[in-house]
């Protein structure tokens, strides 16, 4: 099953035509996902590589070609308006991986995207990966900057923060020989679309996820949020980490949201709620592979 | 970003809240001549004259050279001069400086203010319901988190609709908190708007007034403002950026933001490159928990150019404390050969005689560590983040 997307789910890549956009959609297309159209605002028309079509609007990309989820590679002064036009579009989901959108933006971007259909991952984020059950993974579905090859079809869920920090523990997993159902990365910024907690419930009602790696930093109370909800209401395993227990305070440690606040952000008392709540936390980020799979 | 006290009264005048008359001066005649200009203008109150530095206890800090005090009430402008000839190009030292102390080359000369009431005023933004809160308490003038713990009802929290923004009711609701009535309450209503407004406008991710003063002729004056800017708006802030005062930063985080280098300063001998934030914290974790002390956090984020890599080489090695570097590439989308490359040509560059030990994973990864093996350099390589992290603490203590 996995949740939010999988090898049949259609894409459109906001900014295809940039310079990186283009770079992860192509990326993405040799890894077997489904990239059907691209969207950059006069450039309609174009072809973007071998055959995918190029629009203006993501209104019109959806019509022609059924794409219902949206991967953005827009320069953060755009980002915000691309992400309100693919909600008015009602794309089913928009993965925004775009670091640097300024807070007061997302701010009235998650203002206007109340009450829609529309899910928004990130921004800041890696993105999210459905492994394939070809070689190395083929065949999947891949949105974002993930390398594909590192991931395994298998049936732990990772939801993570960081980008290369995920990678760490996909890999750690892959190696152990425990594969993965989906790996969604929320993304670094202080607000964003969906939450650890938002995930963990897909991951709780999905089939094919037997066992959570859950990936946290420093700064907000989203883990405790998801911990705490866990240790009543989540039937399966879940093990975790918190980056960041070096950290000195008040400083913002590289993603915009990495930043302690007070005393209940730190990586220690983070640690120590997950803990409470029954999820078993990894010492160090070498073991996060490890330490789920002493759960099961 | 962090600004001096001057610059938030510039933004304060600019938006019209109102804060005592004052003006910045980077000499003893400057100063000598802002404090005649403001007895002038104010019918001869008493001054003070404050060291700008980007650091608050200046009141009861030291200067190296002996003179105490970084905040004096002054008589004369005669006595500002003096007092002005004694903090300019002098170092303050004080409870938030550290022992280095921060280096003053402006003073501020203000009309210093007779204080009936003292209350605290800000504007944040909280992650956690995705809106700015105005915060309020009559408590001002003393540390806002001694209040939160000891009288917290004393603290009022307005949160603000996003984009309806600030309503005359809940500026009438945070007078009524503040206790503010009649004019003192007209007049907090233009502030608090004024201030809002500043706020969004200037995509402030703090401002902070702590003490909002009433004086007893009535009058409600901003005394001292700390502000905290979104770094992500900067793009569309080149006056704020102007204002930025590298000689208040490390050096070291200065040199590497021209090179688009994530770098934060720390005090540990074993130095760290790294691509990503997350994977760069838990770098920096890992080797504290194999008893290390990391020297910085430093993520080269998904490019790593060789220049960036040879950039961020030579910044690690101009700290004197820096023992030996970690690097530890997750390559995704960066290649492992080409990082090995940028790699072995920095360390070639700057004469690398430290211990280095990398670690490589991802793409390419065989390439990139055939490449590391063949090379004439000295390298340490390592397999996982473990054996990375307990190679590179045995090598700085050896």
């Amino acid at each position: 099953m996995s949740i939010l997307v999988d090898e049949n789910t259609k894409v459109l890549v906001q900014g295809i035509t940039g310079g990186f956009g283009g770079k992860h959609a192509q990326l993405s297309l040799d890894y077997g996902t489904q990239i059907v159209a691209g969207v950059t605002p006069g450039k309609g028309g174009q072809i973007f590589g071998e055959k995918t079509p190029v629009f203006d609007t993501c209104a019109e990309a959806a019509q022609e070609t059924g794409a219902t989820v949206s991967a953005i590679f827009v320069p953060p002064p755009f980002a915000a308006d691309a992400i309100l036009e693919a909600v008015d579009a009602e794309l089913d989901l928009v993965v925004c991986i775009t670091e640097g959108i300024p807070v007061a933006d997302m701010m009235r971007v998650k203002e206007i995207m109340r009450g829609s259909k529309t899910r928004l991952i990130g921004p800041n984020c890696p993105g999210i990966v459905t492994p394939g059950r070809g070689e190395d993974s083929h065949g999947g579905c891949r949105i974002g900057i993930a390398p594909g090859y590192i991931h395994k079809r298998g049936n732990v869920g990772v939801v993570s923060r960081s980008g290369t920090l995920t990678y760490e523990a996909v890999y750690q997993l892959t190696e152990l020989g425990y594969g993965q159902s989906t790996c969604v990365g929320i993304g670094g910024d202080p607000i964003n679309g969906t939450s650890h907690l938002d995930v963990l419930k897909m991951f709780n009602d999905d089939p094919e996820t037997e066992a959570i790696i859950m990936i946290g930093e420093i700064g907000g109370n989203a883990e405790a949020e998801a911990a705490r909800w866990a240790k009543d209401n989540c039937s399966k395993p879940i093990a975790g980490f918190i980056a960041g227990a070096t950290a000195p305070p008040g400083r913002r440690m590289g993603h915009a949201g990495a930043i302690v606040g007070g005393a209940d952000d730190t990586a220690e008392a983070k640690k120590a709620i997950l803990a409470e709540c029954g999820i078993a936390v990894s010492e160090t980020p070498s073991d996060m592979g490890k330490t789920l799979v002493g759960m099961l | 970003m962090n600004i001096h006290e001057y610059q938030a009264k510039e933004l304060f005048e600019k938006y019209g809240v109102a804060s005592p008359n004052g003006q910045v001066a980077g000499t003893a005649e400057e100063a000598e001549a802002a404090a005649r200009a403001i007895i002038a203008d104010g019918g001869g109150k008493q001054l003070v004259i404050k060291a700008q530095v980007h650091a608050g206890g200046r009141g009861k800090g030291t200067f190296k050279n002996g003179f105490q005090g970084g905040v004096h009430l002054v008589e004369s402008p005669e006595q500002v001069a003096e007092i002005a000839e004694k903090m300019i190009g002098q170092t303050l030292v004080t409870k938030q400086t550290g022992e280095e102390g921060k280096l003053v080359s402006k003073v501020m000369i203000a009309e210093a203010v007779d204080i009936e009431r003292e209350l605290y005023l800000a504007i944040l933004m909280d992650r956690e319901t995705c809106r700015p809160v105005i915060v309020a308490s009559t408590e001002g003038g003393m540390d806002i988190e001694e209040v939160a713990e000891s009288t917290p009802d004393k603290i009022v929290r307005q949160f603000i609709h996003p984009l309806a923004g600030l309503q005359g009711y809940e500026v009438r609701k945070l007078a009524k908190a503040l206790e503010l009535t009649g004019d003192q309450a007209k007049q907090f209503g233009r502030l608090i708007k004024n201030l809002y407004s500043l706020f969004l406008k200037s995509d402030c991710s703090m401002v902070e007034i702590n003490p909002l003063v009433v004086t007893p002729d009535g009058d409600i004056l901003a005394l001292d403002a700390k502000f905290g800017f979104d770094d992500n708006a900067l793009y569309r802030h080149p006056d704020i950026v102007a204002y930025r005062d590298t000689d208040e930063e490390d050096p070291r985080e200065v040199e590497a933001s021209k090179f688009d280098l994530n770098y934060i300063g720390l005090d540990g001998n074993i130095a760290c490159l790294v691509n990503g934030a997350g994977l760069a914290m838990a770098t920096m974790d890992i080797i504290k928990h194999y008893g290390g002390d990391p020297a910085n956090f430093l993520d080269v984020g998904g490019g790593a150019s060789k220049e960036q890599v040879s950039a961020a080489f030579k910044i690690i090695l101009g700290d004197p404390n820096v023992k030996g570097i970690l690097v530890n590439i997750f390559g995704g989308i960066m290649q492992c050969d080409i990082i090995a490359q940028g790699i072995l040509a920095a360390a070639k560059e700057t004469g690398l005689s430290i211990p280095l030990i990398v670690r490589l994973e991802g793409t390419n990864v065989a390439q990139g560590r055939e490449l590391i093996a063949n090379s004439d350099l000295d390298v340490i390589t390592a397999e996982s983040l473990n054996d990375a992290a307990q190679k590179a603490v045995a090598a700085v203590s050896a």
